[in-house]
């Protein structure tokens, strides 16, 4: 499809702005200005709508398609929270109007929406305190890492690395290099984290344990309870990787079980929609004795049950977003938690593991499962018994492309071999998994008697097997 | 039970298959001790009784009042066409696009909009977006740093001070240190500038316009900057960019800015869309996501994400950033925007603004003792000198529901009398006229306070 440039016609336009009384040259000096106007397309409003609309028909998403991918929790993100996200006082509060003197009430509803769900996250968590700046999970990781740093800086603590098990997120050992500390990486064992490796790393330059629980594999860390002891001693901190949060709603609350600080992904378990690739939203909780650290203006109800902002916190950290962090997306996961309340939430969290143990167990006789036991709301497959035909999980995928399924995440976790990671989500029906099982079996089936058949596809989607080293080799990056 | 669609058949018969009686027994894994000690949250509501909840919510913020507030942040108009389209459930409710064939539609919108941004910033390479104007100064600088070497950040003081402190608390950490240079009456000092760069200083980052809303021409500082093997890195407004001497023109090797003005409201602070572009040498530096063009096995045009060997899902931790996502549906209503407007429009929206801005400024100087805090050239936001704190002058405003501008002490604590004042198209004549008579009373009128 053409892009919007090549549709451009010159002199056309969509919205246009009435002529200005005065022109820059009278405004500004000349040696300020740019020599050409930005060749930015010219089209009418229904040519650019016309153009949105045709290029959204060729996208998956979860309106339209089912999409089991594993670790990112693609369940319904209901449409009355984007409802409630673009309320009039939501959307056009200026969010340094609270931080002019005497502004604070004039913005008091955010305020206390943010106030709002920060005290539901605590409540589901069970941990001290919360801050919604985080713009992602990947920045709520590094919000808690320098939560982590400034804990230790504190006390005198001289602590230079941070373990993450071979099965953790790329995020996680790239935001504990980003924040200076160096990675230490522990095999897995059983697929679970390996308490002996563990003791043979943890000394008292360890600040944390980054861990996802359940983790990538889909199953509960069994030695939890031992490796929190083994952190405590060592006054190493334990970090929660939310990514897989969807599993543990109401069965397991991080703060009870010893975890110190925790990102939530509300993009993932707080059903806000993934934008096709963003904005989500990382709020970070901790464990009291890091909440002097948190990053600032704290929200905070004043004792007339007011709401207001606390800029007086002298051992934060400063800063992870320039303001209260992505505030709609905050409001759809307040709307979500409210709608479902605790036993909706728990639910969620009941439904997501039965459908991913339904798929697993649909799934056994015909893939290989590496760890084939009670999973939690994912579990991996490999597709390394295709490695005769020539097949791999990237073909697999795009088999299943063809047949209107998203793929698996594939080749995640990188502990296993042609991996396929499964993520079904309480929201989809039996159906749907069912139509979806009986598509990858036939698949299966097909790539041992007709190998070829596969490796084409897909067939009927926009484009076929794109290039991608041409993409890196060219590095065409903008029209022409 | 809201978003599950399990009856209880479905419920037994999966169960069942499964081999286990009860769902409770899928989580036997989960020991005792680790189970909640509480859970106390609220029972769920119907979606109408959470609708009136949040309604309560946001009518509860101030309305209809008349503001000159920015900082950073700018209400320009932004059409209903942009809300319609970045709404649609097959652009927001798509995951990132890791399966290139499925997800045809947000690459290519993330090739127009990196397209978009070359051609305002007139640069090379533009990412797929990072979170927001903070964190793209911030990426900017540790570019910076990567491709020289080199620890010493050199920030120019008039730089927008939140930037400023993401920039330090997101760089705490590392092996860095930054150098603050003090501005010189609301404009970058550029003799101290150029004096800093002592020979190790890895990256220059200043802002354009700054953040006292004053424009200036860095080509100069920038030729010596990149003499002394120093990078160079300058956050716009891409609003104003569309007139403004450009990241490109000027030979910065980064650009970034704030892209809430292009699309996005002021939203109480987000999402918003952190804009980054750079030269082509710099662009294995460069974190986040790029789409790229190719072709398919038929020789179709298409999309994909591109140079992934930069990112964290790959390199682990030597990625040049733990960033794994991008801000995608705010890239996608920034390009839909800027399609709206065009270049005529942006132009006209950049000229509407500025001239409203004049406006401003003269009927506010007007007013006894008012008077501009610097005589360098502005463009939409601009800085005056009140007769007494601008806190006190903003607050009495407020009462009669205007927000009058910024009040700046809180980062600038010397400057308690300097009051930060924004325009855009969107401001009327009528508006002016009622800050300036308003503030005009309150000036002549001193408040009645203890004796």
């Amino acid at each position: 499809m053409k892009t919007v440039f090549a549709k451009s016609v010159p002199g056309r336009t969509g919205v246009l702005p009435p002529s200005p009384e005065q022109s820059v040259s009278d405004m500004l000096p000349a040696d300020l200005l740019r020599r050409k106007r930005p060749a930015l397309p010219e089209l009418s409003e229904l040519d650019v709508v016309r153009h949105y609309s045709l290029l959204s028909h060729r996208n998956f998403s979860v309106d339209t398609n089912f999409y089991p991918l594993g670790s990112c929790t693609m369940k319904y993100n209901p449409k009355f929270c984007e409802t409630a996200s673009a309320l009039p006082g939501f959307a056009h509060t200026h969010p340094l109007l609270p931080q002019i003197e005497g502004g604070e009430p004039f913005a008091a509803g955010c305020l206390k929406a943010v106030w709002e769900c920060e005290r539901l996250l605590r409540e589901v968590t069970g941990m001290h305190a919360f801050t919604m700046q985080p713009m992602a999970g990947a920045q709520g990781e590094l919000t808690g890492i320098l939560l982590i740093a400034a804990y230790h800086r504190a006390k005198g603590n001289k602590k230079t690395k941070v373990i993450c098990p071979d099965s953790a997120h790329g995020t996680n050992p790239a935001t504990a290099a980003l924040a200076g500390y160096e990675v230490v990486n522990i095999a897995s064992q059983n697929g679970m984290i390996d308490p002996d490796a563990l003791a043979a790393v943890l000394d008292d330059s360890v600040a944390a344990l980054m861990m996802t629980c359940p983790n990538t594999l889909g199953l509960f860390e069994a030695h939890l309870p031992l490796i929190v002891e083994k952190l405590r001693a060592a006054d190493a901190l334990l970090y929660y990787d939310g990514a897989n949060f969807n599993a543990i709603m109401g069965r397991m609350r991080t703060g009870d079980a010893g975890f110190d600080v925790v990102h939530l992904n509300l993009h993932k378990t707080m059903g806000t929609p993934h934008g096709g690739g963003g904005p989500g939203a990382g709020p970070v909780g901790v464990a009291e004795r890091l909440a002097p650290f948190l990053p600032g203006p704290r929200v905070v109800k004043n004792s007339d049950g007011s709401f207001g902002l606390n800029h007086d916190l002298p051992h934060s950290i400063g800063k992870i977003a320039p303001f209260y962090g992505n505030f709609a997306i905050v409001i759809r996961a307040l709307a979500y938690m409210l709608r479902l309340g605790g036993n909706g939430l728990a639910r969620a969290t009941s439904y997501a593991v039965l459908n991913a143990n339904y798929m697993r167990a649909r799934l056994r006789d015909h893939l290989e499962i590496p760890y084939d036991r009670a999973c939690m709301h994912e579990f991996v497959a490999s597709a390394s018994a295709l490695d005769t035909y020539g097949v791999h999980a990237l073909d697999l995928a795009k088999a299943l492309l063809d047949k209107g399924f998203h793929a698996p995440t594939i080749y995640f976790p990188l502990i296993v071999k042609e991996c396929l990671m499964f993520e079904p989500t309480e929201t989809e029906s039996k159906e749907t998994l069912d139509a979806f099982c009986d598509e990858l079996i036939a698949i299966v089936e097909r790539a041992k008697k007709n190998p070829r058949e596969i490796l084409d596809a897909p067939l009927t989607l926009p484009v076929r097997r794109l290039d991608e080293t041409r993409a890196a080799r060219n590095m065409v990056l903008t029209e022409a | 039970m809201p978003f599950i669609p399990h009856t209880p058949e479905d419920a037994a018969a999966m169960l069942e298959r499964i081999g286990v009686k009860h769902l409770d027994d899928l989580f036997a894994d989960i020991p005792t001790s680790m189970r909640p000690q509480s859970f106390a949250l609220p029972e769920g509501l119907a979606e109408h009784e959470v609708m009136a909840r949040l309604c309560n919510l946001s009518a509860d913020n101030a309305h209809g009042l008349i503001s000159f507030l920015g900082g950073g942040v700018y209400d320009h108009a932004v059409s209903s066409a942009v809300d319609a389209l970045s709404s649609r459930g097959e652009f927001s409710t798509a995951y990132t696009p890791y399966q290139p064939e499925a997800a045809q539609g947000t690459l290519q919108a993330i090739f127009e909009y990196q397209t978009a941004v070359c051609r305002l910033l007139e640069m090379d390479v533009a990412n797929a977006s990072v979170y927001d104007g903070g964190s793209a100064v911030f990426e900017a600088a540790m570019m910076g740093v990567r491709a020289t070497k080199r620890s010493r950040i050199i920030v120019d003081e008039s730089l927008n001070p939140l930037y400023r402190i993401m920039l330090a608390t997101l760089s705490a950490n590392l092996d860095v240190s930054i150098t603050v240079v003090p501005h010189a009456g609301g404009s970058p000092d550029m003799a101290a500038l150029e004096a800093s760069l002592d020979g190790d200083a890895a990256v220059l980052v200043v802002q354009n316009p700054t953040f006292f809303g004053t424009a200036h021409d860095f080509t100069p500082l920038f030729a010596k900057t990149r003499a002394k093997g120093t990078k160079t890195a300058i956050a716009v407004n891409p609003v104003m960019q569309s007139l403004l001497k450009t990241p490109g023109e000027m030979g910065a090797d980064v650009a970034v800015a704030e892209g809430q003005s292009i699309g996005m409201p002021v939203g109480f602070g987000g999402p918003y869309l952190g804009i980054m572009a750079c030269t082509k040498d710099m662009v294995r530096q460069m974190p986040g996501r790029i789409a790229g063009r190719t072709e398919d096995l038929d020789g179709r045009i298409g999309y994909v994400l591109t140079l992934q060997a930069r990112e964290q899902h790959i390199r682990r931790a030597k990625a040049t950033s733990n960033i794994c996502s991008n801000q995608a549906l705010c890239a996608l209503r920034s390009v839909i925007h800027l399609s709206l407007l065009g270049p005529e429009g942006l132009t006209r929206t950049a000229e509407l603004s500025m001239q409203r801005a004049r406006e401003a400024a003269a009927a506010l100087t007007s007013l006894p003792g008012v008077s501009m805090y610097t005589d360098a050239p502005y463009s939409h936001e601009f800085a005056v000198t009140l007769p007494r704190p601008a806190s006190e002058i903003a607050g009495a405003l407020l009462r009669e529901n205007i927000v009058a501008g910024l009040p700046i002490a809180r980062w600038y604590p010397d400057l308690d009398k300097v009051l930060l004042v924004a325009c855009t198209e969107k401001t009327a004549s009528a508006h002016i006229s009622r800050l300036t008579s308003a503030m005009g009373r309150i000036l002549t009128t001193r408040e009645r306070g203890p004796q």
